[in-house]
């Protein structure tokens, strides 16, 4: 299978100095599912950040769909994140929009066909069931909805590629459990999914592999891998 | 590249909604457009007409060269065709003894019977008048004019002319100074209340970033919402213009015209300078939106 995301020997430095990533060697399959896990201050959220370029490596290659985004003009950054679905720890919604419109924004900020929008939106909402609550505001939803509906808007666009920056960190564990019930429906889609997480109990139990970083290094790269920090 | 219609129409929903829910922030911009536009609409009033007037004067600006009492009608010949000769002039009018009193007359009006005895033992000598091609060189032509035989006496308009331009430089920079300054602070208002009521909208900028809204998309609302403000903002200094001039034109314009000086035209002056302030009104506002949201583009 194809490769889907690559990263050559990718450093990162801060402008105060701190370097959050030394050299980072990693290829990612297609329709593979990844856990970045490791200590806060590992480098994780900079790992995170370089893969939908809100942040340039200082060094180094980051082939993401065959595309070398490290060198990637700042005014095609737009079309690239349109490729790419990002779910966030914090949900981000707007909350004076309802459900239906929290996913069509994101469609139609990209000029998407209104027709064809009012559909995906409806078949994106079944997939992460929540179809009935289309007409609600997010206050109305709990934590998993919200993080339900901000899956739902990320995957509107049919991305290769789904990162998600600790999306079971603001959840209860029985919430969390749904939320990986969703990622597994995406991946069985043949989505690629980056997953960065603190949570040990998913690692431990829905076994994919796992990337460690740990003061800026993958210090370990196992399939099926364990969470492998003591709480 | 063409925007879909739907998204033009997106984009001025999106920043009329804006401006109604902050109202406030709304107004308060508004009004400091206002304020800047009035000032200069009123000064730039007074600096076009200054202008005006001193281009009038300068192109009314002639050398007037006396011909010798004693000149017979051949010295008086050769003097006009050497004259023509001199470098920058442009041209040469004789002016008889009898018509330089006659002009004088007319020029006093009512006062003009002090000279009915003299009408018969005129005193004023021939001249000749002399147009120099370019205002500033009236100077140099005078002092050539001066060294031909049979020339009494040249007169310019020394000085006056010179002291008028000094003032209205002075004037003008001053103003220049002002106005810049004022529409800075208005642009910088305008910039700190849209930044005010960006806290909320920063949420979705970033979404909007995060999903793939080029830069273009993310600002035209704030690009319509500057423009509205500024025009918006323009609204009573035009009106203000249009009112005062009026005043300005029909009323004082009379008293002046006694003095040889005329306003620019009502019509002229306040197309253009309505024009103008709109134009600087909706500059201002889109300037002012524009620069506030750079910094929540870099994501």
């Amino acid at each position: 299978m194809d490769d889907m995301i690559v990263m050559q020997n990718v450093w990162k430095a801060y402008p105060n100095g701190v370097m959050a990533l030394n050299g980072v060697d990693l290829s990612v399959k297609e329709g593979e599912f990844i856990y970045v896990v490791g200590p806060s201050g590992a480098g994780k959220s900079t790992f995170i950040k370089m893969i939908f370029r809100e942040l340039k490596p200082t060094r180094g290659k980051i082939f993401v769909n065959h595309k070398n985004i490290a060198n990637l003009r700042e005014r095609q950054v737009p079309y690239f994140r349109r490729k790419i679905g990002i779910v966030f720890q914090d949900f981000r919604l707007l909350p004076k929009l309802t459900v239906y419109e929290n996913v069509a924004f994101a469609l139609e900020v990209i000029e998407e066909p209104p027709r064809m929008i009012k559909r995906r939106v409806m078949e994106v909402l079944d997939l992460v069931g929540l179809k009935h609550k289309m007409r609600s505001f997010p206050d109305q939803l709990s934590g998993g909805e919200q993080q339900r509906v901000s899956i739902a808007r990320s995957i509107c666009n049919r991305p290769p590629v789904l990162i998600a920056d600790e999306p079971t960190g603001n959840l209860d564990p029985e919430t969390s459990w749904q939320i990986m019930d969703v990622f597994k429906r995406i991946n069985e889609q043949g989505t690629t999914i980056v997953m960065a997480t603190h949570n040990r109990d998913i690692v431990n139990t829905v076994k994919h592999r796992v990337i460690a970083l740990e003061g800026g290094m993958i210090v370990r790269d196992e399939e099926e891998g364990a969470y492998g920090y003591e709480a | 590249m063409v925007m879909k219609l739907r998204t033009l129409q997106r984009h001025v929903k999106e920043s009329f909604k804006s401006l109604g829910r902050n109202g406030w922030m709304t107004f308060a911009s508004v009004s400091a457009v206002t304020v800047a536009l009035v000032l200069v609409g009123l000064f730039m009033m007074v600096l076009f007409n200054l202008n005006k007037i001193a281009g009038d004067i300068e192109s009314d600006v002639e050398v007037r060269v006396y011909v010798d009492q004693s000149a017979t009608k051949a010295d008086q010949t050769q003097l006009a065709s050497s004259l023509k000769q001199l470098k920058n002039v442009q041209s040469v009018t004789f002016q008889s003894k009898t018509q330089g009193l006659n002009s004088l007359m007319k020029s006093l009006g009512n006062d003009k019977n002090v000279f009915a005895d003299v009408k018969s033992d005129n005193p004023l000598p021939n001249a000749y008048i002399l147009k120099t091609k370019q205002p500033e060189q009236t100077a140099s032509v005078a002092s050539q004019a001066k060294t031909l035989p049979h020339v009494s006496d040249v007169r310019y308009g020394q000085g006056t002319v010179e002291k008028l331009f000094h003032v209205i430089n002075i004037a003008r920079n001053v103003g220049i100074v002002l106005i810049l300054g004022l529409l800075f602070t208005s642009v910088f208002l305008i910039a700190n209340t849209i930044k005010l009521t960006i806290v909320a909208r920063r949420r979705e900028i970033e979404i909007m970033k995060l999903v793939g809204a080029t830069n273009a998309f993310v600002r035209w609302p704030y690009f319509i919402e500057g423009l509205i403000m500024g025009v918006l903002g323009s609204v009573i200094p035009v009106f203000l213009v249009i009112v005062v001039y009026h005043f300005a034109y029909y009323n004082l314009g009379g008293n002046l015209s006694s003095m040889f000086i005329s306003l620019i035209p009502y019509q002229t002056m306040t197309t253009n300078l309505s024009l103008l302030l709109v134009g600087i009104g909706a500059v201002i506002g889109v300037w002012g939106s524009l620069s506030s949201i750079r910094k929540f583009l870099k994501i």
